[in-house]
């Protein structure tokens, strides 16, 4: 029992003029973020003329789905089919995922639980990574995937995105807060590290691998195969929609239709998993 | 020594699976991350076109770099301002709008975060941009502008000098709020509250004095993860300009290091001279990130 009295609730004066500018702020710059968004969306189902009504409208008068239906004709009568972009999207984007998440995890538990040698220098060698771009290793990458035979196949991006370093990292500092005592009661029944990581560890970091497969999906589904792939029929969604925009007046129609389908499914992936991701970045801290 | 020796090396043996689990994957980013950040700097002192024996060459890439190519020190000089503006910016609205985000009501907040972030998640579509500012009438830019009668002609906005830069620093901006955004808003929930009530208690007044001597200090951890990812972003400036200025741009008005690396890399295939370009790109990005993890310790001392 606590006998003390309750510490009195008591909150900091917020001065009106204060929350009511700050609100303002939010507003005036959550319109700026969206507001391109918005616009992209629209423009999809606009007809034509809509779309070179001068004045430019924000918002569509009479939607309609013509600018998918050209989307696919123009697509259909193209050398590589339309599906067959799609399909390559989202191979890279589906095997890029799962075999990031498997190893990132596997490599994340020892380093958040293990004490071995050359723990820190291993740890740190992937933060250092975080301060960096891909554009640095980017020809030393080319040659390596040619000696290894990978140039021109999936497998030149989608092996490389198996060691991003953000997701070993953000799923390490996840790991540390399981409970050293639950990991302990399985060692004394005799449980092997490979049965505890997959039994244990891995059901317990459920937002942390949604976190992964969030970002890795955010990478991979706007890749254009990074000068890796060249082979029409292998080109990704991505690249697909880059020559349709270039297509100019003629295809602004279309091109809107693929812009849609491009930002809608991650944003969807992300309104169901946002309280995940949130409870993932709670613990993505650098500690000294 | 021996015997330190042959106690490491039983801590090694004993701790295999531990190695066997990270194995797979710190192979592969050896193989991709570690061995290329190598192979770029033993190249940087070489003259190597693909088809020949790479042949050493000392500095000369590097004199060529900073003495003889123009081009460079335009990228260099738009990388750099590229880098000082949305840098500190783009950080400081994750932060500022994480901070105000934070004070509403949960399903608000969720809703206000995903405004923010949508646009940097939602697939490189930063071509819708083009839209924006197409050179005809119909970019709804010059459209809105030549309606309340700013504007009688359009204006070519990607094909001139004065605005190129502005354009992809406020695109760069737009797609700035990702994961060191999210980093924010996480942080400033797992804020101790007792903490805020005992500063009201010891005279803490106001919200900003609240915020400077409570949240920032408590939130330490995810300023510095978060000044890396905006960091390294702010410095890889590429994809957008070669999206809405073109590759090459007018002048070279939009060249940043990374496509003038892309450049030599890809179309000329001079790999010695790009590695040189690539390791001058990882010391400025690594040093700056070193230099903002040490002021950021600083924070509440």
């Amino acid at each position: 029992m606590n006998f003390s009295l309750p510490l009195r609730r008591k909150r900091v004066n917020r001065s009106l003029g204060g929350t009511i500018s700050l609100f303002a702020l939010l507003v005036l710059f959550g319109c700026f973020m969206i507001l391109p968004l918005v616009y992209a969306v629209n423009n999809a189902f606009k007809p034509l003329d809509e779309i070179f009504l001068f004045p430019p409208t924000l918002f569509v008068r009479n939607p309609t789905l013509n600018n998918f239906v050209d989307l696919f004709a123009l697509m259909g009568n193209s050398w590589v089919p339309f599906s067959r972009y799609i399909f390559n999207t989202v191979f890279i984007t589906g095997a890029g995922i799962l075999g990031h998440v498997v190893l990132a995890s596997a490599a994340a538990y020892p380093l958040a639980k293990h004490k071995f040698p050359g723990k820190k220098a291993m740890f740190g060698i992937v933060v250092l990574s975080l301060m960096f771009t891909p554009a640095v290793t980017a020809i030393p990458n080319y040659m390596i995937l040619s000696w290894l035979g990978l140039i021109d196949t999936y497998w030149a991006v989608i092996v490389p995105a198996f060691a991003y370093s953000l997701g070993l990292y953000l799923m390490k500092q996840f790991m540390e807060q399981i409970p050293d005592s639950l990991l302990e009661a399985a060692k004394i029944d005799g449980a092997s590290e490979y049965r505890i990581f997959w039994t244990i560890v891995m059901p317990n970091v459920k937002p942390a691998w949604l976190t992964l497969v969030i970002l890795q999906f955010q990478i991979l589904w706007g890749t254009d195969g990074n000068g890796f792939i060249y082979s029409e029929q292998l080109k990704s969604l991505h690249f697909a929609a880059g020559q349709i925009v270039a297509g100019g007046i003629a295809r602004a129609g279309a091109a809107a239709a693929v812009a849609l389908i491009l930002m809608s499914v991650p944003i969807t992936m992300f309104i169901f998993s946002q309280s995940r991701i949130i409870e993932t970045m709670a613990t993505s801290g650098m500690k000294d | 020594m021996q015997t330190w020796w042959s106690m490491k090396w039983k801590e090694v043996k004993t701790s295999r699976q531990s190695y066997a689990m990270l194995a797979p994957y710190m192979i592969l980013f050896s193989v991709f991350t570690v061995l290329p950040v190598l192979i770029s700097i033993v190249l940087s002192f070489t003259y190597f076109n693909m088809l020949e024996f790479p042949k050493f060459i000392g500095w000369q890439n590097y004199t060529r770099l900073f003495l003889e190519d123009d081009v460079f020190l335009i990228a260099m000089k738009n990388t750099l301002l590229f880098a000082v503006i949305t840098g500190p910016v783009s950080y400081m609205a994750c932060f500022v709008f994480a901070w105000i985000i934070n004070e509403l009501s949960p399903k608000l907040r969720a809703f206000m975060t995903l405004v923010f972030y949508a646009p940097s998640i939602s697939g490189n579509v930063f071509f819708i941009w083009l839209m924006i500012f197409s050179g005809d009438r119909y970019g709804i830019m010059n459209g809105m502008l030549m309606k309340l009668g700013i504007l009688l002609e359009p204006i070519q906005w990607l094909k001139t000098e004065a605005y190129i830069l502005p354009i992809i620093i406020l695109v760069q901006l737009w797609l700035s709020l990702g994961t060191g955004f999210l980093a924010f808003i996480a942080g400033l929930q797992t804020v101790d509250r007792t903490l805020y009530e005992a500063g009201a208690v010891d005279g803490i007044r106001n919200r900003w004095q609240e915020l400077w001597f409570i949240t920032l200090p408590s939130m330490r951890p995810q300023l510095m993860f978060g000044a890396v990812i905006q960091i390294t972003t702010a410095f890889a400036v590429a994809d957008v300009s070669i999206a809405l200025a073109g590759f090459p741009s007018v002048n070279n008005a939009a060249a940043t290091i990374v496509t003038h690396l892309m450049d030599f890399g890809t179309t000329r295939y001079e790999m010695g001279y790009a590695s040189s370009i690539a390791t001058v790109l990882f010391l400025i990005m690594v040093g700056a990130n070193l230099l903002v993890q040490k002021l950021l310790r600083k924070v509440g001392e």
